[in-house]
């Protein structure tokens, strides 16, 4: 901290980088701290609402980082990366039913849905999702193997602009009337619910939510650097040189599929731990998470942060989602108004986001001189 | 029903309606009932609505101020004094209905003969059996004489007279409901036919069903199919209109569907309110209204919005996505959350009946011959007119066109206005057969997507095989898996589609350049 204040004032690191370690600082340090430390009665406390409502959102924020890597540095708008965040929370959300073990309605090994719809045994594939691990390995395994084959096959035959973007939607719509059969085996209309525990400990606890709440913040600071680091390397290069110009990129010997689908996976697996983390927070997962609706929401949080900033969309996941928590209180009939013209807005007038808005304002002033 | 001949009631039977025993009125209704006389439905009709009144030795009731005998159907010189209303309990009126539903059969308008007949074919009752006769002695219509004799046929196949039920068996193999179907294999699975031959005609007559059913359900599945794609059809070609003059997806495109539909509503409101007016043909009113209501929509955003994102597709479809979302709230705002309620006019009700049992509703043969013509006239206006070569020659090349001195910037809000309008008469067709609400037209968008992707872009005829090709196959699919797997698999099958052909199924020839890159 003191080498950051001190390089800030010889002019060696930017306000921007000062300004960010003091969120972090306060988001992932302070806040948690002032949540155990105090009661609700003092002036300090941050309320459980607070924070379950800033870990919601910071696993937002993944999601849009993740989205802006391909969108600001690929081109390819993705409308259906809710899939990939909805596939992650039920991978995880498996675990977290097989965790409450027989203490459920029914007091059985089985999950309570399984239990109504008279099944006798688990399905196959929730074989081992009693493990943590196994959990895990599903959490980022199977989003990952669905992009990989999705985008092999989009990608190679060249499917890009609007009409990739249709079929990303049509594909979590279509998973989405998928999850809503009973028959699937995920819970149909109402999903999962009612965790009680993770590895023995009760969910509920302020000490798991803290937990839960660091790690979303860990999770999106490192994708953030991760993201950075891509971008900036000469992949990252070859990715942006794709996005203006692909004839041009493989007439000079790239190959855009391999560019395309390295970021396309990443992204995807970056959504599914986001999922994952979202999950426990919430404490629900249902097949509304696919819906067409919630994925462009996604792209809106990085239209508003700025594409192609990285750190942009983060803010922009921030803004848009604390708008809406508080809008859909205050005035819940004219929130989806104020998202439409959000949409509108943004994409008319400050098609940059607010850095670029940041920057117009900025010329003006100094034009102004 | 013909009054000319009196014929006398029974005074016994007519003095039993009032008895204090319920099993001794039930008795009467029956004996009543199956005399199949206009002059017992009258008694009956007045017993139901509670006027039929009895003092001792005499049972009458009013038609108008007139005091009627109820057994010899004269006018009484006055009515007697002190008289009790016949009272009956609830089972005695179970029975009662049964009968004066039974007796429709007799009625003089054909078509409540055929209602009656359908819905005792529906739930047959042995003490009907003696009035089927009586009215199949005397039907004429040949239609509903196949309708009682089917129905006396599902009766008489219990009959303890081994030829009558041989009969029986034989005449239900001529059947293609699905009902007797069941009636038939119930018997066969419940094994209490005796006899051998019975047993063995059953066998043949369920065979014939079978064979039959399984073409009407064909026939069936392929004109739902049909009605699916013509609406799909009336979404993608404005779909197809737009993507193709312009380039870009609009998300907005199912709220024209929406707004289509409240303008039918709004009309059907506005008839409502003014009496004088033919009421059933508010419909044909909401034609050019839902036309304009969403042409108007569609040219307003496309002005404002639409037209400052040119080159920028993905923005669009953000864009446009905030107006579908705008316009579903104004919705709600404006007619309410809830679903509304659109009548059928009363020429669109019903079903048309054709050989083999096929029933096909009205509402949606309607809807193929509009959309039909809708087609027509936009592919007349497409290649028969000035503004149709315009918008294909500004699909083909914008610049060029310009250069020619078509005025692109109006081309492009015609068009729009034209796309967004087509898909208002759809929201007029879909008013008819579904429920109208703000968000109907998130649930058709993504479908019609598909029909502009799998047909390709800018392509009217692709746009029209894909839409009618996808609503066949949904529909035949949903016989076979359901509803949810059919519309995966057809998802997934265009997915796999666009891998072979990305340009869909008819693709512009010539060497159109890759704008990307």
């Amino acid at each position: 901290m003191f080498s950051l204040t001190s390089g800030f004032f010889r002019g060696q690191i930017g306000l921007g980088k000062l300004v960010a370690a003091g969120l972090v600082l306060l988001l992932l340090v302070l806040f948690p701290l002032l949540h155990l430390a105090t009661g609700p009665a003092s002036l300090w406390h941050v309320s459980d609402y607070l924070i379950t409502l800033l870990g919601k959102i910071m696993c937002y924020a993944i999601v849009a980082v993740a989205m802006d890597l391909i969108w600001g540095y690929a081109g390819i708008l993705s409308l259906g990366h809710g899939l990939y965040f909805a596939l992650g929370g039920y991978a995880f959300g498996m675990y977290l039913m097989r965790a409450i073990g027989p203490e459920g309605v029914y007091q059985s090994d089985l999950p309570d849905f399984m239990v109504f719809l008279d099944w006798k045994r688990l399905p196959w594939y929730w074989t081992g999702t009693d493990h943590l691990l196994w959990s895990g390995i599903l959490v980022i395994g199977v989003p990952a193997l669905l992009a990989g084959i999705f985008g092999y096959f989009a990608f190679r035959s060249r499917i890009k602009g609007v009409y990739f973007s249709i079929i990303t939607q049509a594909m979590t719509y279509a998973f989405m009337l998928l999850f809503f059969r009973n028959e699937t085996g995920f819970g149909g209309n109402n999903g999962f619910t009612d965790f009680k525990r993770i590895l023995g400990y009760s969910i509920t606890s302020p000490e798991m939510r803290i937990g839960l709440y660091v790690l979303s913040g860990l999770v999106l600071l490192l994708s953030l650097l991760l993201c950075r680091f891509l971008v900036a390397s000469k992949f990252g290069k070859v990715l942006t040189a794709i996005r203006d110009a692909e004839s041009r990129a493989m007439f000079l010997g790239y190959n855009p599929l391999w560019y395309k689908l390295t970021a396309w996976i990443l992204s995807a697996v970056l959504c599914a731990i986001a999922g994952a983390l979202y999950v426990p927070q919430v404490g629900i997962i249902n097949p509304g998470e696919m819906s067409p609706a919630n994925s462009i929401e996604i792209a809106i949080w990085v239209a508003v942060g700025g594409r192609g900033t990285l750190w942009g969309p983060v803010l922009g996941a921030f803004i848009v989602n604390l708008a809406k928590s508080y809008c859909t209180v205050a005035f819940p009939e004219y929130w989806l108004f104020i998202l439409g013209f959000l949409f509108v807005a943004v994409t008319l007038f400050i098609p940059e986001g607010i850095p670029g808005l940041a920057k117009r304002l900025t010329l003006v002033s100094w034009r102004k001189r | 029903m013909c009054f000319c001949a009196r014929a006398n009631l029974d005074q016994a039977l007519i003095l039993k309606l009032a008895a204090q025993d319920s099993d001794e009125q039930i008795e009467a209704i029956h004996l009543l009932g199956s005399s199949g006389l206009g002059e017992a439905l009258q008694v009956l009709k007045a017993l139901s609505e509670g006027g039929l009144s009895v003092v001792p030795e005499q049972v009458f009731f009013f038609r108008g101020t007139q005091a009627i005998d109820a057994a010899t159907g004269q006018v009484l010189p006055q009515a007697p004094e002190n008289a009790d209303t016949v009272i009956i309990n609830n089972r005695v009126r179970a029975e009662l209905e049964e009968t004066l539903a039974g007796l429709k059969l007799l009625d003089a308008d054909p078509e409540i003969r055929r209602r009656a007949a359908l819905s005792l074919l529906n739930s047959p009752a042995a003490q009907q059996l003696p009035l089927i006769q009586k009215a199949l002695a005397r039907e004429t219509d040949s239609g509903i004489r196949h309708l009682l004799e089917q129905t006396a046929a599902i009766l008489n196949i219990q009959s303890p007279d081994v030829t009558v039920r041989l009969k029986a068996v034989q005449l239900l193999g001529q059947s293609n409901r699905a009902n007797t179907r069941n009636v038939l294999q119930s018997i066969l699975a419940a094994q209490t036919e005796p006899d051998e031959n019975v047993r063995k005609a059953i066998q043949t007559a369920l065979k014939s069903i079978n064979n039959r059913l399984t073409l009407t359900e064909f026939l069936a599945s392929m004109f739902t199919g049909i009605s699916l794609g013509s609406i799909l059809m009336l979404t993608a070609l404005g779909l197809a209109i737009t993507y193709g003059v312009m380039g870009v997806i609009n998300m907005a495109h199912g709220e024209f569907l929406m707004v289509g539909a409240y303008a039918t509503y709004a009309m059907q409101g506005w008839f409502r309110s003014h009496a004088s007016l033919d009421q059933d043909a508010y419909l044909l009113a909401a034609i050019p209204a839902a036309f304009l209501a969403a042409a108007l929509v569609g040219m307003a955003l496309e002005r404002t919005v639409v037209r400052w994102l040119y080159g920028r597709p993905l923005e669009t479809l953000l864009a446009t996505w905030g107006l579908s979302l705008a316009l579903i709230q104004s919705a709600r705002l404006l007619f309410g959350a809830q679903n509304v309620e659109l009548a059928n006019p009363s020429w669109m009700s019903g079903t048309l009946l054709l050989p083999w049992g096929l029933e096909l509703p009205w509402n949606r043969m309607v809807i193929i011959g509009f959309s039909v013509l809708v087609l027509m006239l936009v592919w007349l206006m497409m290649n028969q007119t000035r503004m149709g070569l315009y918008v294909r020659a500004v699909t083909q090349n914008r610049p060029m066109a310009g250069c020619m001195g078509i005025h692109t910037g109006r081309i492009d809000t015609l068009a729009f206005g034209l796309g967004a309008g087509i898909a208002g008469l759809g929201g007029v067709a879909l008013s008819q057969v579904t429920n109208v609400g703000p968000d109907m037209g998130q649930s058709y968008i993504v479908d019609s997507f598909m029909v502009v992707v799998l047909g390709g872009v800018g392509q009217l005829a692709g746009a029209v095989w894909a839409a009618l090709g996808l609503g066949i196959a949904t529909k035949f699919l949903e016989g076979w898996v359901g509803a949810v797997i059919a519309k995966i698999v057809v998802l997934v099958f265009i997915i796999v589609f666009i891998q072979r052909r990305p340009q869909g199924l008819f693709a512009l020839k010539g060497r159109s350049v890759d704008l990307g890159g």
